[in-house]
């Protein structure tokens, strides 16, 4: 279990503080899987940043398992099983998609060369992505944003995780492909021991959590279930006109 | 005979874990250490100077030569002059290098020019590789000058390597293309400590329908010094692209300075420099997979150098 206890997070500009997060508590019970979501600007890739030691909280503590780790740097961390899918993943030069993914595997698969090479191929197939056409590209800018982001994601399935955090999956990647990765998601949910959290906007993706986290400027504005997020967008469906209406502009945009 | 040292640096310059196949001429401390020539191609020592004439007759495909230098003692300057012919048509691979173990505490350095004809129709890859070691305070001194015509048609695929080890280095390549001739210049160059690395690049587009690429890559680390001077000149319709790309640690300096001119109005030239540090959101990623800091820096700049 990954518990946040009242998490803080205040950033400081050129001349003022600005409060990101505000005394964040949530307890992310084992293997289930949870969507976070609420407009942008309010604070969730700030989480996942802080949840994976990328930006240290301004207050509060967290653990792992009972473990504190809140003062434990971004390795360390990777080192205990959390992972995170940037949601602007970093490009490399002269790095290929191999070298990347077996990077990420072989922590996990010590001596099992055999399976790494053809679990590697899986992992592209899982995104969307045909092995043969991509292992060997490098990951620069050379890969589209959509490549790029499903090599991202490659990139943390292919690890055997406590704790997964995706930020916004789903940006950058075409209808078809999407469908596909809700797929590997549910896969992932159903078969791992992982605590799956995913930052989304996506009502595919809404639909399979277990619960559902709103934040917004900076607080936790509820916790819910799939079916209450789902039916407030059946009820103001009439909206799909693309009017800012709170649940489709305002949230995607 | 080649003793361990020897043997050490020849896999570090030439990747040669022992002597090598098809033509090679090894040269250690300014005499020449061993040599096989082929059917097709000749190796002959020059009577005016020190140096050699690589000669590779027309259409000699898949063959390779190999010249290592090696300096393994103090004090020596080691001039070389080498000219390479390579036959119309020909494909071939030439791997130069020098590597000095300078054990004591007087300089060792080694100048080398080489000058290569690609002829009518020929393709060259040629790789060189610079390396230098030893525990005395010895400087090692490198300075290639390199010169290189392509004839109409030709190929010439050129990769220069220099990673640690040589302490003053000032390498200048001028080339010269005719008639939808094409080149390619790959640059890698890492310094550290107190080094200091030049490189000049000059590339004249003499020729129609004439091709250029030169990619650098440089990574400076601590208190070390990298000075880039690369032109590109469009003398005819043509096509130049340059680009430098430099990461800088620690306390170096980089120079880097990309020049295009074009003498016709149909040469089309590009230059792109950047000159910044490790982004931190690669290291973060890195590390976000497990790898400490100091792997993840390594596996960059160990991509970026490949």
């Amino acid at each position: 279990m990954l518990e946040l206890r009242g998490i803080s997070y205040y950033a400081e500009t050129r001349n003022e503080t600005v409060r990101i997060l505000d005394d964040i508590n949530i307890k992310f019970e084992d293997r289930k899987l949870y969507v976070i979501t609420g407009p942008n600007g309010g604070g969730k890739s700030s989480l996942a940043r802080i949840i994976m030691g990328i930006n240290r909280p301004t207050a509060g503590r967290l653990s792992l398992d009972g473990e504190d780790i809140t003062d434990l740097d971004i390795t360390s961390r990777a080192r205990l099983g959390i992972g995170y899918a940037f949601q602007n993943p970093p490009r490399f030069k002269g790095i290929n998609v191999k070298q990347l993914l077996d990077i990420s595997v072989q922590s996990e698969q010590v001596g099992q060369t055999d399976k790494k090479a053809c679990d590697t191929c899986a992992l592209l197939n899982n995104v969307g992505l045909c092995a043969s056409e991509y292992l060997h590209r490098d990951a620069d800018t050379s890969l589209s944003g959509g490549e790029m982001k499903r090599i991202e994601i490659a990139s943390i399935l292919s690890r055997n995780l406590k704790f997964a955090v995706f930020d916004e999956p789903e940006a950058g990647i075409d209808l078809w492909s999407f469908a596909k990765l809700a797929e590997t998601f549910e896969n992932m949910h159903r078969t791992r021991n992982t605590t799956i959290v995913i930052i989304s906007h996506q009502e595919r993706i809404l639909e399979l959590a277990d619960e559902v986290i709103v934040i917004s400027g900076g607080k936790i504005e509820e916790v819910t279930t799939k079916q209450k997020i789902l039916a407030e967008i059946t009820h103001t469906s009439d909206c799909s006109c693309g009017t800012d209406c709170g649940k489709g502009v305002g949230m995607n945009a | 005979m080649l003793n361990d040292i020897d043997m050490e640096l020849l896999e570090k310059i030439a990747g040669m874990h022992e002597i090598p196949q098809g033509a090679y001429n090894i040269r250690k401390n300014g005499e020449k250490s061993g040599r096989n020539t082929t059917a097709n191609i000749d190796i002959i020592t020059k009577e005016d100077k020190p140096g050699i004439n690589v000669v590779i007759k027309p259409n000699t495909k898949g063959e390779s030569v190999h010249i290592p230098v090696l300096l393994t003692v103090e004090g020596l300057t080691d001039i070389v002059y080498n000219t390479f012919e390579v036959g119309e048509g020909s494909d071939i691979l030439i791997v130069a290098g020098c590597g000095i173990h300078n054990p004591g505490s007087s300089t060792a350095r080694h100048d080398g020019i080489h000058e290569f004809y690609v002829r009518k129709g020929a393709r060259m890859k040629y790789v060189e590789k610079h390396y230098g070691e030893g525990k005395g305070t010895g400087e090692k001194i490198l300075n290639p000058k390199t010169i290189v015509e392509i004839e109409e048609g030709g190929i010439a695929e050129l990769e220069l390597v220099q990673i640690k080890g040589v302490d003053r280095t000032k390498r200048d390549t001028e080339i010269r293309l005719a008639k939808n001739a094409r080149l390619i210049v790959t640059e890698r160059l890492l310094t550290y400590k107190d080094q200091e690395a030049e490189s000049a690049i000059s590339v004249e587009l003499a020729g129609e329908g004439s091709t250029a690429r030169i990619i650098s890559r440089s990574v400076a680390q601590d208190t070390s010094k990298q000075v880039f001077n690369f032109n590109i000149t469009g003398l005819n319709r043509c096509r130049g692209h340059i680009q430098c790309d430099s990461i800088i640690m620690h306390e170096a300096k980089v120079y880097s300075m990309p020049q295009i001119s074009a003498l016709h109005s149909d040469a089309q030239l590009i230059h792109e420099a950047a000159i910044g540090k490790i982004e931190s959101e690669q290291l973060i990623k890195l590390m976000s997979l497990g790898l400490s800091e100091k792997e993840a820096e390594e596996t960059i700049l160990k991509g970026f150098l490949k």
